[in-house]
């Protein structure tokens, strides 16, 4: 009901203060707001605890209760080098996956954006339908394939199923971008003689650059990050950061883990900022 | 380069000869072909496979047979039924739970936070780019037995009411129903808040507008201008909450108890320690189709058909 409080005060002149609101006129106004702040909070805290206790130093196996301040962890972070090992085989992976799917998916984005052609529906429902399917049927019917045809499970079969289902993602993402685009940008460059390669490489591509940065690294935290489809398409050889982790929450968990978790989320932000950095120069331009 | 076929056409015009027709036909499938391809061959097929799979007889040592027997999905459906209707129930209140926390958040950052918009939007997304399971082990400190927030439950009396519900047991919140259901909620919110800011930014705020200025007061302005208007969003983003949900066996592993077991954690200890594999291939599919058909259900009910 607040909700719109809010907006009757947002859109209609407001009437001139005549008195102090009391606590519970000036909640209902802001009600709104506080849960968003609410909300804002549920999901920052496992971040902050997450960043809190990579300065933590356990006693035990486990880094689930506060013992004392400490920087060991960010000095030492590849204490246990199964924990990098595996780092490096999901920074390898999810490099591989982004690389390949977002080609392969901003050629199919481009020839839904810009395309007529018979078999459309299939092709959408084929993209929609990876993103409709919980991860753990996707993981063990690639599974069955795998066992079935006796390939050997790995590095290799998890390639293979992170390019899977990062393409729809892909796809949607550089889709949404190339038909947002004016198609007079490109008319323009045709009338001044330019002719379909340049106009491509030096119009569509630069202005259809920001979804497809935006799809690469979509492609690459969901790689990254994946647990369940991984799980199902790996061998004890190949254990990803994901896979590690999971070990780790039954025999102990070193604080390391923490620690890449709050690099994360500084890579990830810092990534997000400068792109809206670089967004902002080329507005302003 | 023919990505742009259609854009000189119009100047071209009658130079267009019979060779670049033909081209341009072929060009969207030669543009569709590996992507698709890869789609075909590593998820269309795998289904296929697990359908397949899922009516076989036989073990693991020495090798199975289509039998067509249906038996796997009745004694799948006996053993497991608990877990299956557990999973989709835990899903659904997640997915309400989402929506009742996300759409006040989608709507403040449309709304109301000004020239701060793109800074909470990347202060909502940023925190789940650090590990799902990174952050799932993080709620195990959170809710801990001793920890700040169970004490607080406790002191608000709140602690009392889940225990009545029989949300937790012995009032102890780590391996309980509402741990899981807490860590499903929030680690789906993102795909929630995302379609539904999506759809509220779009909204045209003089349509708001004229509603005030036709007395509607403001609950009613929401009820029917904001709300319907942003039903895409709605909908996309229940979907895209439920679905990840019901099959997700990362919070009920490491938040629940065996009590709170969803049918992932059975499929996965199928396929991968019993090897058991027409049974676990019987869950899989029972579960996708169900999903399939609630998803085609409500996107009808719903009447949004433009999803992707």
């Amino acid at each position: 009901m607040a909700a719109t409080t809010t907006v009757a005060s947002a859109t209609r002149p407001a009437p001139p203060r005549r008195r102090r609101k009391s606590p519970l006129a000036w909640t209902r106004e802001h009600i709104v707001s506080l849960a968003a702040a609410a909300a804002f909070l549920y999901i920052m805290l496992p971040n902050i605890v997450v960043i809190v206790f990579s300065f933590n130093l356990p006693n035990g196996r486990y880094n689930y209760a506060w013992t004392r301040f400490s920087l060991n962890a960010w000095l030492h972070p590849c204490a246990d080098p199964a924990m990098c090992q595996a780092l490096g085989l999901s920074l390898k992976i999810g490099v591989a996956a982004t690389v390949i799917a977002t080609a392969l998916g901003t050629l199919v984005a481009f020839a839904l954006a810009r395309h007529r052609f018979r078999g459309r529906a299939m092709t959408n429902l084929l993209i929609f339908m990876p993103m409709a399917t919980p991860e753990v049927v996707m993981g063990s019917s690639l599974l069955t394939l795998f066992v079935n045809l006796r390939l050997a499970l790995g590095a290799t079969t998890i390639l293979i199923a992170h390019i899977m289902f990062c393409l729809s993602f892909v796809v949607v993402t550089v889709k949404a971008r190339v038909q947002s685009l004016d198609p007079r940008l490109e008319q323009a460059a045709m009338d001044l003689y330019a002719n379909e390669t340049q106009t491509f490489w030096r119009v569509t591509l630069p202005l259809v650059a920001p979804g497809i940065a935006a799809a690469a690294l979509l492609s690459f935290s969901l790689s990254f990050d994946d647990y369940i489809i991984t799980n199902f398409n790996s061998s004890p050889s190949s254990v990803t950061f994901p896979m590690y982790v999971w070990g780790a929450a039954q025999r102990g968990t070193p604080v390391q883990i923490n620690v890449i978790g709050t690099l994360m989320f500084i890579i990830a932000i810092g990534a997000v900022a400068v792109g809206q950095l670089v967004g902002r120069r080329r507005r302003g331009a | 380069m023919s990505a742009l076929a259609h854009v000189p056409s119009r100047s071209s015009g009658s130079a267009t000869s019979s060779g670049r027709v033909g081209r341009r036909r072929a060009t969207p499938y030669l543009l569709l072909l590996p992507g698709m391809a890869w789609l075909v061959v590593f998820f269309a097929v795998p289904m296929a496979f697990l359908a397949s799979q899922s009516l076989q007889q036989g073990n693991i040592e020495t090798g199975y047979v289509l039998t067509w027997d249906w038996q796997n999905y009745v004694s799948a459906f006996g053993n497991y039924w608990p877990q299956f209707s557990r999973s989709l129930y835990y899903a659904g209140v997640a997915t309400v739970l989402t929506f009742l926390i996300g759409y006040p958040l989608a709507y403040a950052i449309a709304f109301k936070s000004g020239r701060w918009k793109n800074v909470l939007l990347v202060m909502v997304i940023a925190p789940f780019f650090t590990s799902f399971l990174i952050r799932t082990l993080a709620w195990q400190t959170i809710l801990t037995t001793n920890g700040w927030v169970v004490r607080f439950l406790r002191d608000v009396g709140l602690m009392h009411l889940f225990q009545l519900a029989h949300l937790v047991n012995n009032n102890v919140v780590l391996g309980s129903q509402l741990a899981v259901i807490t860590g499903l909620t929030y680690n789906f919110i993102p795909f929630m808040v995302l379609p539904l800011y999506a759809s509220l930014e779009r909204i045209d705020i003089r349509l708001l507008e004229a509603a005030g200025d036709l007395y509607a007061k403001p609950w009613t302005g929401f009820r029917k201008v904001t709300l319907p208007l942003s039903m895409p969003g709605v909908v996309a983003g229940t979907l895209l909450t439920f679905i990840p949900a019901a099959g997700d066996y990362i919070n009920s592993t490491l938040l629940g108890n065996p009590d709170t077991t969803m049918i992932g954690q059975v499929i996965d200890a199928q396929f991968l320690r019993v090897l058991d594999y027409p049974t676990a291939a019987a869950l899989s599919f029972t579960l996708m189709v169900t999903i399939v058909v609630m998803v085609m259900v409500y996107v009808r009910r719903a009447g949004t058909e433009e999803l992707v």
